[in-house]
């Protein structure tokens, strides 16, 4: 079934963003209400497209579908297609961007080029989720960086250089390492497909014998180098600890939009880049290294908890809440059973819903306000009692109480992780206190007491457009809280096909090495 | 015979005819007077050329008894150095004229400079290979020195010559060991001399000095010392001239020489060859960091970029070339649109070069800026730009041949030099609005040199435009 559905989502959003580079001209009131409304339009579109394909999309064939191939230079291939585990991220990413660009209604300063970065944004990172080869993927996942670095260096807040200037030169760091391994892959294996063709790197074995490099002993010889490459350029932009320290900053820079899409979909790629290449391509090298990484997490859990804890700045809050909540979701994938991947994909589904909306919910009152000073609020709940209980949905949710979506992703990789390493789970289930305990207080500290902040009199509560930008978020995490099986069937047979292979090819390398000391 | 050896070196005979003809009839009427004319002639003699010796060469022709190569491989490298000096000539133009630089020596001697690149990428015989590389870099000297009377001008010419021709001295110092060695100039009888892995000493000598003389000519570390100041000092057109066709030729020669003549030794000069390419990387990487003034930025980049080239040649194969090759050509496009960028950079009709000038360049002339962000990120090889498949295609050929090690480096210093491309852009989105603003309009054909390059960077990832298959064509000719 070769159709060209995942190429028109990817690049209709593209295609705007030229359109209105070459034909929308001049920055007066009406040139920015067109491109206000085309990038709406267009990001709409592109829901609405990707919707057919969620309905098509068949859950129980654990391959690619819907997969488009082409030539390409340098013998690699355009190949794009969707499975089980990269369809629910295709549909986050499509479902964020129009709240995001009816969020963002409110710029005023050079609106156009603005539109344009969202456009191409969301271009890049769907074609990170479609791409089913490697260096397409690779050149999706980097170019990404453009865009958002002149988001948060244009529109960004009083350290916005500094913030880009990081963010940039980090995330790059992390990347380019992981160019050499794809690099290394395509002279092993011979071909840059990922998967879906005759010869894939999902059916390729990496050398897994252990040799010895410059005196150190490599456990899991090939695999595990090229693990860690990979693991360079995910867990910068996962962010993991200790390599989270961009994040804080580019979160509080970037306009309320770049906050959301970073924490909503960018911190993704890193945890689909885990589930895409690290677990099913070097299992070996993910088996040799599964103890650090459940240790980094559950570390990342508590310590950045704890951190979030004095923050004084909303959004730094939300950011440190986030790298916490990513390490559950490592923590879920390291796990490597059924119960730890599912958890982890529907944690990041639902984080994608939930700090998205904690971003946005502190984009509403910084509109008002402009400061994002906890010490600047307090009381808001007597002026804003929608605002109150809708920033009250999503702090529940973030805090994981059961019944929205936030409770089934931290149970699963609880669960999942306790089966595999008991010390991690216990030590990341004391996370789950922190985490209550920061985001109640940022909660009574920003909206309950008196009102007695003079500057906060006048303030008033959301606009009609402010709460549809929040409906469809706040359906959703009730929605998946109640019903996690819509996104567990979905996920369902490719993951658990994915944990299959993984389980299989630890078992084949143990059987070889066994073979191999008999001979000896 | 020589019927037929002379057809071979047409192109450079109708050159070099060419520019005699052309000095003569300037000297005798009008002079600088006949200097935009003669421009615009050489510009498109260097296109009809371009596209004969691209369009009709076919197979490997010698000539003079194995002295001049006409090969794929010298093809190549013959129609990108004659397009990108055409593109130099016609950018030059206008900002030549309005200063008065016009004369009518400069596109003579480009054509004889021409010639000599020409002449250099199909040496098949030491003793071409310095005629050649002399006809080249005279006809250089003296144009960096265009501008009389500027200090830094003909201080920038002095210092190219004082080093160049001591260069020429290593480089003669070596052809003259490798002759006493090998008991021949011809690369065919070296090779031959040098066969698997017995090279005597004094070859291997002969060698290194070669190399140092050849690194010299393309600015790798650390031979680069003059880059920085003959790029400042240099007339703005003459820079881009300097960034663009000399470096592809010395480039060619560097990989005609090491796999014609030294084919055999591949493991005896791969790790100089890695060597030189990771010290370019990196000195080029950090030490542009600090600069402000534009043209010495691009010294230092376009010293980073031969690191990447080498990074190609130091692989010793076929895909190697091939690599340095398709390499070559899109940092050659980018340094087109780049320069045609910094030409147009000028303020109330003064050339600037602070980068600090480009403050909010985006807001009054949204179209350049766009087009040079483009570029510069494609410069720093972030993907999805073209720059990013050069890069590709370098790292590539170095893993493959085991130099895992290289390929590290070279991404890591690829980080380090992202910064001072993403300096340029900072100063052109994020600064703040200032009194004084760059000239809007002006710079006649740049524009649209400037936005060409940048579409052929984005453009160019989905299929190179065919540069690809010739390229793998060219370095089947050179390394069988």
């Amino acid at each position: 079934m070769d159709t060209h559905l995942l190429s028109i989502i990817t690049f209709l959003p593209a295609f705007a963003a030229v359109i209105l580079a070459v034909f929308l001209r001049g920055d007066d009131e009406a040139a920015q209400r067109n491109s206000k409304w085309l990038a709406l339009i267009t990001t709409t579109a592109t829901f609405v497209i990707s919707l057919f394909v969620l309905f098509e999309f068949d859950p129980n064939d654990t391959g690619f579908q819907f997969v488009t191939e082409g030539e390409w230079l340098l013998g690699l291939s355009y190949r794009m297609g969707v499975d089980g585990i990269s369809i629910l991220f295709v549909m986050l990413t499509t479902f964020m961007m129009p709240l995001v660009i009816v969020a963002s209604w409110g710029v005023d300063k050079r609106v156009k080029e603005y539109m344009i970065a969202f456009l191409m944004l969301e271009t890049l990172m769907l074609g990170v989720f479609m791409a089913l080869d490697l260096i397409l993927f690779y050149l999706f996942f980097e170019a990404g960086l453009i865009p958002m670095f002149l988001i948060i260096g244009i529109w960004g807040g009083a350290n916005r250089i500094y913030a880009s200037f990081k963010f940039f030169l980090y995330t790059f760091l992390g990347s380019v390492l992981m160019l050499v391994a794809m690099v290394a892959m395509f002279t092993d294996a011979g071909t840059t497909c990922i998967g879906g063709c005759d010869i894939s790197l999902l059916n390729h074995t990496f050398g897994s014998e252990t040799f010895s490099l410059m005196g150190v002993q490599i456990v899991g010889g090939m695999q595990t180098l090229m693990f860690l490459a990979f693991f360079a350029s995910f867990a910068v932009k996962m962010p993991m600890w200790p390599v989270h320290t961009w994040l804080p900053d580019a979160h509080v820079q970037a306009p309320t939009a770049g906050s959301v899409v970073l924490a909503a979909i960018l911190l993704k790629m890193g945890g689909y880049g885990f589930l895409r290449f690290s677990l099913p391509m070097f299992p070996v090298g993910s088996d040799v290294m599964a103890p650090l990484v459940l240790w980094m997490s559950a570390i990342a859990i508590v310590y950045t908890s704890l951190v979030a804890l004095v923050q004084e700045d909303m959004k730094k809050l939300i950011a440190y809440s986030s790298v916490a909540h990513m390490g559950f979701v490592t923590m879920g994938i390291f796990a490597a059973n059924q119960q730890g991947i599912d958890g982890a994909i529907f944690q990041m589904i639902s984080h994608g819903f939930i700090s998205g909306a904690l971003f946005l919910c502190v984009g509403v009152i910084y509109d008002r306000m402009h400061t994002r000073e906890i010490d600047a609020y307090g009381g808001l709940v007597n002026r804003m009692p929608v605002y109150a209980l809708i920033f009250m949905l999503f702090t529940m949710a973030n805090v994981g109480l059961p019944g929205t979506s936030g409770f089934v992703g931290e149970f699963l990789t609880l669960m999942a992780t306790f089966q595999v390493n008991t010390w991690v789970a216990a030590v990341a289930t004391t996370g789950v206190i922190f985490s209550a305990a920061y985001a109640l207080w940022l909660y009574r500290r920003v909206v309950m007491g008196e009102l007695i902040k003079e500057s906060l009199k006048a303030i008033t509560d959301m606009t009609p457009r402010e709460k549809w930008t929040f409906a469809p978020l706040v359906v959703m995490t009730l929605l998946l809280g109640v019903y996690p099986a819509l996104v567990l069937d979905m996920i369902g047979p490719s993951v658990a096909a994915l944990v299959e292979n993984y389980a299989s090819a630890l078992e084949a390398a143990d059987a070889a090495v066994q073979t191999a000391d008999a001979a000896n | 015979m020589i019927a037929e050896d002379l057809n071979i070196i047409l192109p450079e005979i109708i050159l070099s005819a060419f520019a005699l003809v052309g000095l003569l009839v300037a000297v005798y009427t009008t002079k600088d007077k006949m200097g935009g004319l003669l421009v615009w002639a050489t510009a498109g003699i260097f296109v009809v050329l371009a596209a004969w010796i691209g369009m009709t060469g076919e197979g490997t022709r010698i000539a003079f008894n194995g002295m001049f190569i006409e090969d794929g491989f010298a093809r190549f490298a013959k129609v990108t150095i004659l397009l990108s000096a055409a593109c130099v000539l016609v950018m030059s133009e206008n900002y030549m004229r309005t200063r008065g630089l016009l004369r009518f020596e400069y596109p003579m001697l480009v054509a004889l400079a021409a010639v000599g690149m020409m002449m250099m990428v199909s040496a098949g015989d030491l003793m071409a290979l310095y005629m050649g590389l002399e006809l080249q870099s005279l006809a250089l000297y003296v144009v960096a020195s265009l501008r009389r009377d500027s200090v830094r001008s003909t201080e920038a010419g002095l210092k190219y010559f004082v080093l160049g021709a001591l260069s020429s001295g290593l480089l003669l110092y070596g052809a003259s060991l490798v002759y006493g060695y090998a008991g021949t100039t011809l690369f065919s009888g070296i090779i031959t001399t040098a066969q698997g892995g017995d090279t005597s000493l004094g070859l291997l000598f002969g060698l290194v000095f070669l190399i140092a003389g050849l690194a010299f000519k393309v600015s790798a570390v650390p031979f680069h010392m003059w880059t920085p100041d003959v790029y400042e000092g240099s007339p703005t057109p003459v820079t881009a001239f300097f960034a663009t066709a000399p470096k592809v030729a010395a480039m060619a020669l560097f990989a005609r020489v090491l796999h014609d003549a030294f084919g055999n030794a591949v493991s005896d000069w791969s790790q100089i060859i890695a060597l030189l390419s990771v010290l370019s990387m990196f000195l080029g990487a950090v030490a542009a960091i600090g600069q402000t003034d534009i043209k010495r930025l691009m010294a230092f980049s376009s010293i980073a970029h031969m690191g990447y080239a080498l990074m190609g040649l130091a692989a010793g194969t076929a895909f190697g070339v091939q690599a340095m090759l398709v390499y070559m050509a899109i940092y050659v496009t980018m340094n087109v649109g780049t320069f045609a960028f910094i030409l147009m950079m000028q303020r109330d009709g003064a050339p600037v070069t602070d980068i600090r000038a480009l403050n909010m360049y985006a807001k009054q002339n949204p179209g350049r800026a766009l087009s040079m962000l483009v570029l510069l990120f494609s410069l720093a090889g972030v993907p999805p730009m073209l720059g990013f498949f050069g890069k590709l295609y370098v790292l590539r050929a170095a893993y493959d041949a085991g130099l895992a090690w290289l390929a590290i480096a070279g991404v890591i210093a690829s980080v380090i030099g992202a910064y001072y491309y993403l300096r340029i852009v900072f100063y052109m989105y994020f600064g703040e609005e200032q009194s004084e603003q760059m000239d809007r309009t002006g710079g006649g054909v740049l524009p649209v040199f400037l936005t060409a390059s940048a579409l052929i960077m984005v453009l160019g990832i989905i299929n190179m435009f065919g540069v690809e298959g010739a390229a793998q064509a060219a370095a089947g000719a050179l390394v069988n």
